[in-house]
């Protein structure tokens, strides 16, 4: 009995016992999904974020010599399980958190009001509210890359391409299989607009989380027979979607991804269903980048990396990498301005809203080919909105377009007036950019 | 020991029929709602209250809303998740068309129209009961899942389905700090637990009581059976809506649907069902074990300095909360609540065994 006592009074102590704070360190809270029905397209991101974390520590001993630190929280893509991390998670650390990536609509949506009281920056780099793109009125959120808006119109323009021209799309019929929530539903705004414009027939196809039930979706695919199919699936929809495609058999050329429904995570578990699929890329795979060089000789020789050797290159642990590339390269521009220091949320936020990565920055950070140059402004969050489509053969993902960007002529007047509808809910000013210097 | 009550003498009807008859108790009670109140906001830390007192607090209050219709009606419901989105939608389409309305009342319009929506998922227990009923309840679950996802005037036209809530203020004072969230919570739980205490020693409660134990009976004695089983679905009802807003407003800020799925439903009946079936304690002692022992035993390993991955800290996670329910509901099938009825018992004729 003693021991027992003991043994919670142990526990109780060590939570009361604050860990001592290391002094010259920037701490990365990292929302992550390893569990549940998402894990399979969680766990790629969350490893090639902390892998390029790990390697900046190990090659360059941090960020101009300020150590990253980082902790992991699982959140299962649980919107209340996200906000309990992000509440753990924001006053660790000598400047607390500055950043947080969610990778989850849901989450992010959460964080939306928590984060500007708190001062801490959002990273939404191709997903999120579509309105954060307008800096003026949402100051934290950064959808660099490009958001939900832009995908849906560069996967229209794609397919007014391949058709061999915008008239061609009159009178074609476009089914949007979609999960059925926020992630998925953000989209359709643009796609209904684009839909009136070139004069296509929308049909809508809601998919219920967590999406391993789609037999309906599809027989009402078999009975209409779309020319194209949008696919905008997360974690085991995708590749539920792809075997239910086939055993209708839709063509799976004629559907077409969203940039979270492109990975080798939603394909090889369809095997020979996946053959042919096409989906929006915003990175390559493949791991023979130069920073893959170090991240081999830095951690997996020696035994620490997080992830298998072989899963080095996913299409999702690339982008989880360009994501850390995102949050540290913010924190090394703001360093510039405040000093090579622990910076605080607002700091960073600075670096973000100035984030210049030329080419020849790219070449140097050992990223030539994974990332398209892109600068970010206060008053345009997503820095650059392109994409390129790439195709299953069945072993890897091979492109089959040229950088698409996304039409800003149809995307830019949507996200200014959901900006200010949003700027009037919350009572926010709509010109923060040009008052602050 | 601590229990001994020698020299309390009860002298009169009111002093007998007292919440809490032994002083041993009412100084307990007394002691824990002062703490909580005028103690806990200056002590605990930002992450203690928004991330797990608060969350606590408000399913507490829908524990307690649950328990009056399972634990002390008998009718097992499956929709408790979607009367609390009922009372979440409620409450913010009123703020959207009403905005100059105090919180307090939005959040009443809100408990009302989930009240309203319980009655009519109430009526199929008129005819049918135990696990047919369960099932039938179920369906409030899914037809409010689709109502709030399908029907865009609901959540104002949001383009992506999810809605967020207007900044916290009753009477011009705002309450949006970690503190104020926390006292205004509490405030509303000790509200609804003291009313539904009273409500169900009174003859209310003695309907409800009736009722679950022997319908047949009940209504040979001359208990109404639409009177009492409505009742209770409306009162549940609004409680839990009530809760709903509450979620929606002071934990969440922002949310969709999803977070008021089936699986919370779910929680909300094993809260009644591990704490304890029929006692207000139950829902409080429940409300803990569902809600915060996951992220007590998430935190453990880092805490201990034990160096495990996080998928491995999340599957133990799990595996030890599915063993705990497991374990307790073993040792104890009445409830968390029993378990403290039975070591209170001992203690009050401790030393002696008899």
């Amino acid at each position: 009995m003693r021991g027992k006592i003991s043994g919670i009074l142990a526990v109780i102590c060590a939570f009361a016992a604050t860990p001592a704070v290391a002094q010259n360190e920037q701490f990365f809270p990292s929302l992550v999904y390893r569990t549940g029905p998402y894990a399979p397209n969680g766990i790629p991101f969350a490893n090639g974020y902390a892998d390029y974390l790990n390697l900046l520590n190990a090659r360059d001993g941090g960020i101009n010599g300020v150590k990253i630190a980082t902790e992991e929280c699982e959140t299962g893509y649980a919107t209340d399980r996200g906000v309990e991390c992000y509440e753990r998670l924001k006053g660790k650390g000598p400047t607390g958190a500055s950043l947080f990536v969610p990778l989850s609509t849901g989450i992010t949506y959460a964080l939306m009001d928590k984060a500007p009281v708190d001062k801490i920056a959002l990273l939404t780099s191709g997903y999120g509210r579509s309105e954060s793109a307008d800096g003026n009125v949402i100051r934290w959120a950064f959808p660099i890359l490009g958001t939900y808006w832009d995908a849906g119109d560069i996967q229209i323009e794609y397919i007014a391409k391949s058709l061999g021209g915008w008239d061609k799309l009159k009178g074609k019929k476009i089914a949007d299989v979609y999960h059925d929530s926020p992630y998925g539903k953000e989209p359709i705004p643009v796609l209904q607009a684009l839909a009136k414009q070139h004069g296509f027939e929308l049909e809508l196809l809601p998919v219920t989380h967590p999406g391993v039930e789609q037999k309906a979706t599809w027989l009402q695919i078999r009975q209409n027979r779309p020319d194209f199919t949008l696919l905008w699936g997360w974690g085991v929809m995708n590749s539920t979607a792809l075997k239910e495609a086939a055993a209708v058999a839709y063509p799976r050329d004629k559907m077409l991804g969203v940039w979270w429904a492109g990975a080798e995570a939603d394909t090889v578990p369809a095997e020979d269903a996946a053959k042919g699929y096409e989906a929006l890329a915003l990175n390559p795979s493949g791991a023979s980048f130069p920073v893959h060089r170090d991240i081999f000789a830095q951690l997996y020789d020696k035994n620490l990396g997080a992830a298998d050797r072989k899963e080095v290159g996913n299409v999702l642990y690339n982008r989880g990498m360009i994501n850390a590339l995102f949050a540290t390269e913010a924190v090394r521009t703001a360093q510039a301005k405040f000093g090579n220091k622990p910076l605080t949320g607002e700091q960073v936020r600075w670096g973000l809203e100035n984030l210049d990565l030329t080419p020849e920055k790219i070449q140097k950070l050992g990223f030539a080919g994974l990332l398209t140059p892109l600068k970010v402004t206060c008053a345009n969050h997503t820095g650059i909105a392109r994409a390129r489509v790439h195709q299953w053969d069945g072993k890897e993902w091979k492109f089959v377009s040229d950088w698409i960007d996304s039409d800003q002529k149809v995307v830019w007047p949507m996200v200014e007036e959901a900006a200010k509808k949003y700027a009037q809910e919350k009572g926010l000013p709509t010109d923060a950019c040009s008052k602050a210097s | 020991m601590i229990y001994r009550e020698a020299g309390q003498f009860r002298t009169s009807y009111a002093a007998d029929q007292a919440v809490f008859p032994v002083l041993q108790d009412r100084v307990f009670v007394c002691a824990v709602a002062l703490f909580a109140f005028f103690i806990v906001p200056f002590l605990a830390s930002e992450y203690l209250l928004r991330a797990i007192l608060v969350p606590f607090l408000i399913l507490a209050i829908a524990a307690v809303g649950l328990n009056l219709l399972v634990g002390y009606c008998g009718q097992i419901s499956l929709g408790s998740a979607a009367f609390m989105a009922v009372g979440a939608y409620a409450a913010y389409d009123v703020t959207v068309h009403l905005p100059w309305l105090n919180l307090l009342f939005v959040f009443l319009i809100g408990g009302l129209c989930a009240a309203a929506a319980g009655v009519v998922f109430g009526l199929p227990s008129l005819r049918i009961k135990g696990y047919y009923l369960a099932v039938a309840t179920l369906a409030a679950q899914f037809f409010f899942d689709w109502l709030f996802i399908r029907v865009p005037w609901f959540t104002n036209y949001a383009s992506s389905g999810s809605v967020s809530a207007p900044p916290l203020s009753i009477f011009g004072l705002r309450f949006d700090s970690p503190a104020g969230r926390y006292l205004f919570c509490l405030a509303l739980l000790t509200v609804t637990a003291v009313a539904a205490k009273n409500l169900v020693r009174a003859r209310m409660g003695r309907i409800w009581m009736a009722m679950r134990d022997m319908d047949i009976a009940a209504e040979i004695i001359g208990i109404r059976p639409l009177h009492a089983k409505l009742s209770a679905f409306a009162i549940s009802s609004f409680i839990i809506g009530i809760s709903g807003a509450l979620w929606a407003f002071v934990h969440l800020g922002s949310w969709e649907p999803l977070a008021f799925s089936i699986d919370r439903s779910f929680a909300l009946l094993f809260m009644v069902v591990i704490g304890g079936l029929g006692s207000i304690l139950g829902c409080f002692l429940g409300a803990a074990f569902i809600t915060i022992l996951p992220i007590f035993l998430n935190q453990v390993p880092t805490a201990l300095g034990i160096p495990l991955s996080t998928a491995m800290i999340s599957h133990l996670e799990f595996m030890t909360f599915g063993a705990l329910i497991v374990f307790f509901l073993i040792v104890e099938p009445s409830g968390l609540a029993r378990l403290w009825a039975i070591c209170r018992e001992k203690l009050r004729l401790w030393p002696f065994p008899h």
